[in-house]
């Protein structure tokens, strides 16, 4: 049983259409890689999915549940966590913070526990910090703990914001274009890691351009052409699909093989 | 039937008073994205400049140059101010324009005192009268009206006729589309200022006769042209003189309901429930961007 | 481990101390009234800081918020009861201690009010109440839209008191009564139980401080921070923005009515100008002028300028320095004057110092 299900999912904006009855599987414990050229609709399917933007049509189903047009802050505490383009870190918070802030949708501290630091809300806050500072030491980030996030080189943002969609324990993870602006030493590094999320029974949707990562990590793939799926399957059969090569691949390079 | 009349001709009357501080409203909203909080200042202004310089020269010409001095503070304002504050959110914005506005109600203060005041009427004087359908009208709301259907007909035949109008037009909806074909953003923001000052001015005069002018009428202004400008949706400056009829007419027929102390409640009251029903306005599209949350 | 933010405290407590002390020893102890009062007000200013500094919203209504507080005291407590004597369920509440009967301060005879503890019960709750119904819709909207919301509100709650009888119109309420909290404190005016006051109001404001900071470095305070930052990736970690945004607001509201409430006992009594929307302006210009984000800032800066203002040192432009202050601050140093200024103050000792060490290298 999928653990998410997307059907007849289209996204228009005003005489836009970005997404076109796209519906597709992703099984628990696999890597799914969703690749097309730009403008293909990628990011915005993404933003459909962990509910920033509610589907024109269409449904999404997580853990057997109709999540349509839930806001997001629902569908992250029913396990769908995200990364963004464009690293979408706090940046007057410190790393640190950053990622506790992940750890929000776990936790229940609520207003009085934490004015009056009764017992509790400590010993929650407690357990917050040390989870947070586990996840930065995972991703090899903790000694820069108490720095301003803004501080970070991009690649090291990068880091903490996967630390933080981490922190959330999520069932499902969405990343989008994690490899871009990384070389090539890094993107091996992040093939690496991306496996072990898997390892730790994490689901993983990725949006990427990088083909290499893409062919290496993907357990599927589903290519997408404005909007439309063109598409669907492993790694080794989308390389050989035809549609697929004209769109995107294109004929000079060479496709890598398993 | 002369009582709805009197009250429709109030309301109207009133109504177009508002507009006019909506319309201010949206050239600045349009042109800069900053919400002007000191548009109300601008029509008191005119009011107590045309007051001052009647001793020294005729009725129209006064106020010709009160509404010309106040369009030049208006320019002063985004060339002085604005200009320099781009990089600032646009929370910190009309924090300032609030921070303008005090400072000019009490340079106001300083300037004429607070007594109340105001021009003569155009026509006739304070007991003329003209009876339209039974109800019994001063000629001043015919000056008021007339005079702001002009000036809105000039404003909308500006915007869509001539090259600067448009110009202004392509400036709000695409900025940096508009840089790039050669338009200059500054000049337009200037003049976006500068033309809603004036307006404002000059329904601060033609209204001076039958309201007054008195140096702390800017804020409430200020917030019932806010009203009318959302209740029209903002960006749409037709629909700006659609919120501000409303806006005047419900003011108008509430005295009927409530008591006159609180008729003023009533648009405040608009204010609350289009934002909370319908922040886009009744003629705006629910687009979402402009008003949700990003 | 004693968290870094409370290192301000010790210091400010001895000023409070040392302050009333100085003006007692100069017989100048009516300054300590205009502190009590200028205390009072930046209580609201602190609570209005949770609102700006943290969630990042602009309130234009705290004026109205701290007029509901202080009118709901005022009008509970002097609002004369008798002619339900009789009923029941007047006699079981004055069983309770809900109603008391008090002397007339006016005129011979006996009145049955509402006693003090209950009335500011009721101004929390009533404040409380209505900070949810306008929140709710307004902060799910651009901060520019609670900014005009609450503006319009304000000029509501500013409308209806100026012109109801029954508040006092333009007069407001007077003859509102003492407020005896036990242990011999008691909330008044009297000059007998200045110095008492002075720092009941301290130890409210300075409580206030403490459990908003206790907010601010825990869990819920992050979000606001995050909420701040940057909404949406807040929003997809899980965080319910539309509640988190409203909680801050609630509780800035309440706390703006609870100041009231106190500062009508001690005034013993409240007018109309409490509500007006300069009033609410001026709270604005204090959170910039201490910091947006600044607890300790706002509540120093707040404290002194209230101070200034009240004693009448801004004379008729009193307004004006708030305007300006508004414009100048937001313009140069839209986080708060204090940090620039320390940066500028540690620069300056640091070239008089470092000047000083290379002149002695040099010889």
């Amino acid at each position: 049983m999928a653990l998410l299900e997307v059907s007849g999912l289209r996204q228009c904006f005003g005489g836009l259409v970005a997404l076109d009855r796209i519906s597709f599987g992703v099984e628990p414990g696999r890597i799914k890689a969703v690749i097309g050229p730009n403008g293909a609709g990628k990011t915005t399917l993404f933003n459909v999915i962990s509910g920033i933007l509610p589907p024109t049509a269409g449904r999404i189903r997580f853990r057997d549940r109709d999540v349509t047009g839930w806001p997001p802050f629902r569908i992250a505490g029913l396990g769908v966590s995200r990364t963004f383009q464009n690293v979408s870190l706090f940046l007057h918070l410190t790393v640190w913070e950053n990622v506790m802030v992940g750890r929000h949708v776990r936790t229940r501290g609520g207003l009085v526990g934490c004015a009056l630091r009764l017992p509790g809300q400590r010993a929650e806050e407690r357990a917050i910090r040390e989870t947070a500072r586990a996840h930065l030491a995972d991703v090899g980030l903790a000694d820069r703990a108490d720095e301003p996030a803004g501080a970070l080189s991009f690649g090291q943002r990068r880091m903490v914001e996967l630390a933080r969609a981490l922190a959330t324990e999520p069932q499902l993870l969405l990343l989008d274009e994690p490899a871009s602006g990384l070389n090539t030493r890094e993107t091996e590094a992040l093939g690496g890691r991306i496996r072990s999320i898997r390892e730790r029974g994490v689901t993983v949707l990725l949006v990427e351009h990088d083909m290499s990562l893409v062919m290496e990590v993907s357990d599927d793939i589903l290519a997408l052409h404005f909007g439309t799926p063109i598409a669907e399957g492993p790694p080794s059969l989308i390389q050989r699909d035809p549609k697929v090569i004209a769109v995107y691949l294109g004929e000079q390079r060479h496709v890598a093989t398993d | 039937m002369s009582q709805f009349l009197q009250y429709l001709f109030s309301g109207v009357t009133v109504g177009s008073v508002y507009a006019v501080v909506a319309i201010g409203f949206n050239l600045i909203y349009s042109a800069t994205g900053v919400l002007n909080f000191a548009q109300g200042e601008f029509v008191m202004l005119g009011g107590m400049v045309a007051i001052s310089l009647m001793p020294l020269m005729p009725l129209p010409l006064a106020v010709m140059v009160a509404v010309g001095v106040v369009a030049c503070c208006g320019c002063l304002l985004e060339v002085a101010l604005f200009r320099r504050l781009r990089s600032h959110s646009v929370l910190h914005l009309v924090i300032i324009t609030i921070g303008v506005s005090i400072l000019i109600q009490e340079a106001a203060l300083h300037l004429w005192d607070e007594k109340v005041r105001s021009l003569p009427y155009f026509t006739g004087n304070e007991v003329s009268s003209v009876t339209v359908a039974g109800a019994s009208l001063s000629p001043q709301v015919f000056w008021v009206l007339g005079t702001v259907a002009l000036g809105v007909a000039l404003l909308q035949g500006f915007t869509r006729c001539t090259l600067s109008g448009r110009a202004m037009r392509a400036c709000s909806s695409n900025p940096e589309a508009a840089m790039l074909v050669g338009i200059n953003i500054r000049t337009m923001r200037t003049l976006a200022f500068g033309l809603s000052a004036g307006l404002g001015a000059l329904a601060g005069c033609v209204i001076s006769p039958i309201a007054m002018t008195h140096y702390d009428m800017g804020p409430e202004l200020a917030i019932k042209g806010f009203a009318a400008a959302i209740l029209g949706g903002l960006g749409n400056p037709m629909a700006a003189v659609v919120g501000g009829l409303l806006v005047g007419l419900l003011e108008a027929f509430s005295v009927s309901l409530v008591p006159s102390a609180l008729k003023d409640v009533s648009a405040f009251a608009v204010l609350l429930l289009v934002l909370f029903l319908r922040p886009h306005g009744l003629l705006g599209r629910p687009s979402g961007t402009a008003v949700r949350e990003a | 481990m004693k968290p870094r933010w409370l290192h301000p405290l010790p210091v400010v407590v001895a000023t409070v101390i040392g302050f009333q002390l100085a003006t007692a020893a100069a017989g100048k102890s009516y300054y300590l009234t205009q502190m009590t009062m200028a205390v009072y007000y930046a209580v609201v200013a602190v609570g209005l800081s949770l609102v700006m500094g943290y969630a990042g919203q602009i309130s234009l209504g705290h004026g109205a918020f701290f007029a509901m507080g202080g009118y709901i005291s005022a009008l509970l407590t002097t609002h004369d009861l008798a002619a339900w004597k009789t009923a029941g369920w007047v006699r079981w509440l004055e069983g309770m201690g809900v109603l008391v009967v008090r002397p007339n301060l006016y005129e011979v005879g006996d009145l049955l009010t509402v006693a003090p503890w209950a009335a500011f019960g009721a101004a929390l709750a009533v404040t409380g109440g209505v900070a949810v119904v306008i929140g709710f819709p307004s902060l799910r909207l651009k901060g520019l839209y609670l900014a005009m919301a609450t503006l319009g509100f304000g000029l509501i709650v500013y409308r209806i008191v100026l012109g109801n009888r029954l508040l006092g119109a333009a007069d407001g309420i007077t003859g509102v009564p003492e407020w005896s909290l036990g242990f011999g404190l008691s909330v008044s005016g009297r000059s007998g139980v200045r110095v008492s006051n002075y720092y009941l109001a301290w130890a409210l404001a300075l409580g206030v401080v403490v459990l908003l900071q206790n907010i601010v470095g825990s869990r819920v305070g992050r979000a606001l921070r995050a909420i701040h930052d940057r909404e949406t990736a807040a929003n997809a970690m899980g965080v319910n923005t539309a509640r988190v945004k409203l909680q801050a607001f609630v509780v800035s509201a309440v706390l703006a009515a609870a100041a009231g409430s106190f500062l009508t006992h001690y005034n013993q009594g409240i007018g109309p100008s409490e509500a007006s929307a300069l009033k609410s302006v001026r709270y604005v210009a204090l959170v910039a002028a201490g910091g947006m984000a600044n607890l300790w800032g706002t509540l120093l800066v707040s404290t002194a300028l209230n101070f200034l203002s009240l004693r009448g040192y801004f004379g008729t432009y009193d307004h004006a320095v708030f305007g300006v202050l508004l414009i100048v601050i937001i313009t140069l140093a839209p986080e708060g004057p204090l940090r620039p200024l320390g940066e500028a103050m540690r620069r300056a000792w640091r070239s008089v110092s470092g000047g000083k060490e290379a002149g002695r290298g040099a010889a």
